[in-house]
């Protein structure tokens, strides 16, 4: 009888266009509705689409259950890490980001889905578009900014820039396409001997996908059962080249042959999840590896110098972000389940914009590191060494 | 930009009466981007003026280009007179992320000039396969800093295949070429300056012009050549340098290295990009301390004229030599210390011979910004 009174007060808010949440009373309804978040609904089991599957026997289930608090975080982070990449996009094109700049927007649904699935303990590393995953890793904002205006508060200290973000259990970051891939396996194969039953994500674009480094991992990976997650986020474009003339076959997913695979739906946050736990509970079974391709898309171009339409058209972007945006997505499934209001969803952002706005105000005006932090770290050393600086007359000092 | 030196004083026969050292710092005081005092935080953005060299009136009509754009004439001139070579790497078909293969597959057909998928040492490999079937291969590596997974291609069988197969088998037909230097905001991997790693290995040819006429000619020297050479080109001047070059084909030979500037007190040597910063250093040596610079452009790196510049320190008594790479290992040491046994110097002698080395961070010399 309750959730009947709630869902038609509900439906009447709708209509009548008021907050669900506040004190209103529908006029010619005569039905009080009090306020409480009780009236959205708790949870609700949403079908996605199908994983194609590669020696494997069952794949993932083809129905998700979301709570709502579970939709509002992933949309939090989601668009957080959309609005951050938009912010660095406007830095940078205000000449306060220098350098190399990949952006993330698009994407956000693999990194927000794939840390819903594992545990804080589990490792992961990428590639160089790695500030999506140095967020879900637990970075905030400001210092993930901070790191690329290069400034002291940055997270790597202002030394590494965009491409080197690291954090407690998240290895970077990593410029060289494909150089990450055998040190996923590595750290898959430090959990196998410490028996802590941690898992490795290792991703890698559809770009690194033809290095032949990739292929010696999954024949170590394989050959060792070691518990190491593949996951190829195939965006389509490798820099300015399509799949279709980069690879001999573009079914990433099964190019581990004798490892299992699974193609997932990248830009369902859901879809995501639900591949990400099957993959982690297959490796925590000691299973040994598998593969993931999560389908993907960005937005921006390869990075801030390339516009992005010289190899796609503009209408393949629109199209993408008017029916596949994986914000959208996890937002209409939400509101046409009730889980939540479309003013709700307003607050989030604003608070989001404002978490951002600070963040670039910090990462703007921190101060730069300081000159005699430049040589520091180069060696594990104690005493500290003296290093030679630009001339013989600039003794630096490399403490670490 | 950092620089590298190593400065060497010659104090018997010292032609100047100024204290060991005092000419290094005032050079480099001189030198806008150095200071021997803390450096305010402030952006230092890779200073130096490129300067053209005079229009070449050997080799017939000459056109206005830029570095990438005398690149691509020597991959056209090539193409055009010989009918077994083929351009390969990443996105080249396109025309390259630098544009030095614009107009060329239109021109010659998409089975010359091609894209591998990413995969350096796959290129190479493939590279090298080709160039000991007989056709002439030029692959690009799409950055010098990606050249590592080649590494074991290029060093273990590329440069060792005459060699092993006992004149049999050679991969001579092979160029590599590579993006190459510090361009400012490159990072740790878009500046790095390899050609130390492969000094090292004989079979090699490496080569690094400083301007577009001789980037030209000293490509199309390398393409001719019998053996496997890398070419490195400074990014930077991809655009930045622009001079006349000849619009057809010339070669300018290889481990001969260019005496750009006559002098009588130091022996300046560098190559690529640090020749336009030494040369700048040079005039401001002669205006501000009246002292005579000599400019030696090495060019080839592997192997290098050891001649000509032995020859101009016996005449100049010192030797600075400035170069991006780090300085350990850099290739600065092996000229300083090939020169100094050529000629004999007292190394037993401490208070007379004095090694200032004037060295970028061992750390690194890239910028983040």
């Amino acid at each position: 009888m309750k959730t009947m009174l709630a869902i038609i007060s509900n439906a009447l808010c709708r209509m009548t266009g008021r907050n669900a949440g506040a004190q209103t009373v529908s006029e010619g309804a005569r039905v009080v509705v009090s306020r409480s978040f009780a009236d959205f609904t708790p949870q609700a089991t949403f079908d996605i689409k199908k994983c194609d599957l590669h020696r494997l026997e069952e794949g993932p289930p083809v129905k998700a259950e979301l709570t709502r608090e579970q939709g509002l975080q992933y949309y939090r982070t989601m668009q957080t890490v959309r609005r951050m990449e938009l912010k660095a996009d406007q830095l940078y094109k205000q000449k306060i980001i220098r350098g190399f700049c990949h952006l993330y927007d698009g994407q956000e649904a693999c990194a927000a889905g794939i840390e819903a699935a594992i545990n804080p303990s589990d490792h992961l590393i990428t590639a160089y578009r790695a500030h999506g995953y140095t967020y879900t890793r637990g970075v905030s904002v400001k210092e993930i900014l901070a790191e690329l205006t290069g400034r002291r508060g940055g997270v790597a200290k202002g030394k590494g820039g965009s491409m080197h973000m690291y954090a407690p259990h998240f290895y970077g970051g990593n410029g060289i396409v494909g150089a990450q891939v055998p040190l996923g396996a590595g750290i898959a194969l430090a959990c196998q001997y410490q028996g802590n039953n941690q898992v490795c994500v290792t991703l890698y674009g559809d770009g690194a996908a033809n290095q032949g480094q990739l292929f010696e991992s999954y024949n170590m990976a394989a050959l060792w059962k070691l518990p190491c997650i593949f996951i190829c986020e195939n965006n389509k474009y490798g820099m300015g080249t399509s799949v279709e003339r980069a690879a001999a076959s573009t079914d990433y997913y099964k190019r581990g042959d004798f490892i299992p695979g699974l193609r997932v739906d990248g830009m369902d946050v859901l879809c995501v999840r639900e591949a990400a736990q099957f993959a982690a509970d297959h490796c925590r079974a000691g299973k040994g590896p598998i593969i993931m391709e999560l389908q993907t898309y960005r937005y921006h171009g390869h990075s801030m110098s390339d516009p992005g339409v010289s190899y796609r058209t503009r209408e393949e972007i629109q199209e993408v972000r008017s029916k596949s945006d994986p914000i959208s997505m996890l937002k209409e499934r939400m509101l046409s389940h009730n889980m939540a209001s479309v003013e709700e969803f307003k607050e989030i952002d604003i608070e989001i914009r404002k978490q951002v706005e600070d963040a670039t105000q910090f990462a703007t005006s921190d101060p730069e590191p300081p000159l005699e932090e430049l040589c520091n770290h180069i060696f594990s050393n104690n005493p500290l060494l003296e290093v030679r600086g630009t001339n013989p007359w600039s003794k630096l000092k490399s403490v670490s | 930009m950092a620089a590298a030196a190593r400065l060497f004083l010659r104090g018997a026969n010292s032609k100047l009466s100024i204290a060991p050292g005092s000419l290094g710092t005032t050079l480099l005081k001189l030198s806008p981007n150095c200071s021997s005092r803390t450096k305010t935080q402030r952006r230092h953005a890779a200073h130096f003026t490129f300067q053209p060299d005079p229009v070449p009136s050997q080799y017939g009509p000459t056109q206005k280009m830029n570095l990438f754009q005398s690149i691509t004439s020597a991959l056209d001139n090539t193409l055009a007179s010989d009918p077994t070579a083929v351009i390969f790497g990443e996105d080249v078909a396109f025309g390259g992320v630098f544009r030095c293969t614009v107009g060329l597959r239109d021109k010659y057909g998409k089975d010359r000039v091609f894209n591998t998928p990413l995969c350096e040492q796959g290129i190479v490999g493939f590279g090298i396969g080709v160039a000991v079937a007989g056709a002439t291969a030029i692959a690009e590596i799409q950055f010098a800093d990606y050249i590592f997974p080649a590494f074991d291609q290029i060093v273990n069988e590329a440069a060792k295949y005459r060699y092993r197969s006992g004149n049999m088998f050679d991969c001579g037909n092979l160029t590599i070429r590579a993006p190459w230097g510090c361009v400012g905001h490159g990072s740790l991997y878009h500046s790095q300056s390899p050609e130390a790693f492969f000094a090292h290995c004989p079979g090699l040819k490496v080569v690094i012009p400083r301007s577009p006429i001789q980037a030209k000619g000293l490509l199309l020297s390398c393409i001719a050549d019998k053996n496997p050479c890398i070419f490195f080109e400074p990014k930077i001047l991809y655009r930045a340098a622009v001079e006349q070059v000849p619009e057809d084909p010339y070669t300018i030979p290889l481990s001969q290295a260019e005496v750009l500037q006559e002098g009588s007190d130091v022996t300046l040597v560098a190559w690529g990009t640090q020749i336009h910063v030494l040369k700048e250093v040079a005039s401001m040596a002669q205006e501000k301390l009246g002292v005579s610079c000599e400019v030696i452009d090495l060019q080839t790196i592997l192997p290098w004229d050891i001649e000509t510049v032995c020859k101009s320190v016996v005449k100049t008594g010192r030797l600075l030599i400035s170069h991006e790479a780090p300085v350990t290992g850099g290739f600065a040491s092996e000229i300083s210390s090939t020169v100094q046994v050529r000629l004999k110097w007292p190394v037993s002698h401490p208070p007379h011979s004095h090694v200032f080395t004037l060295c970028t961070d061992d750390v690194n010399c890239w910028c983040i910004h």
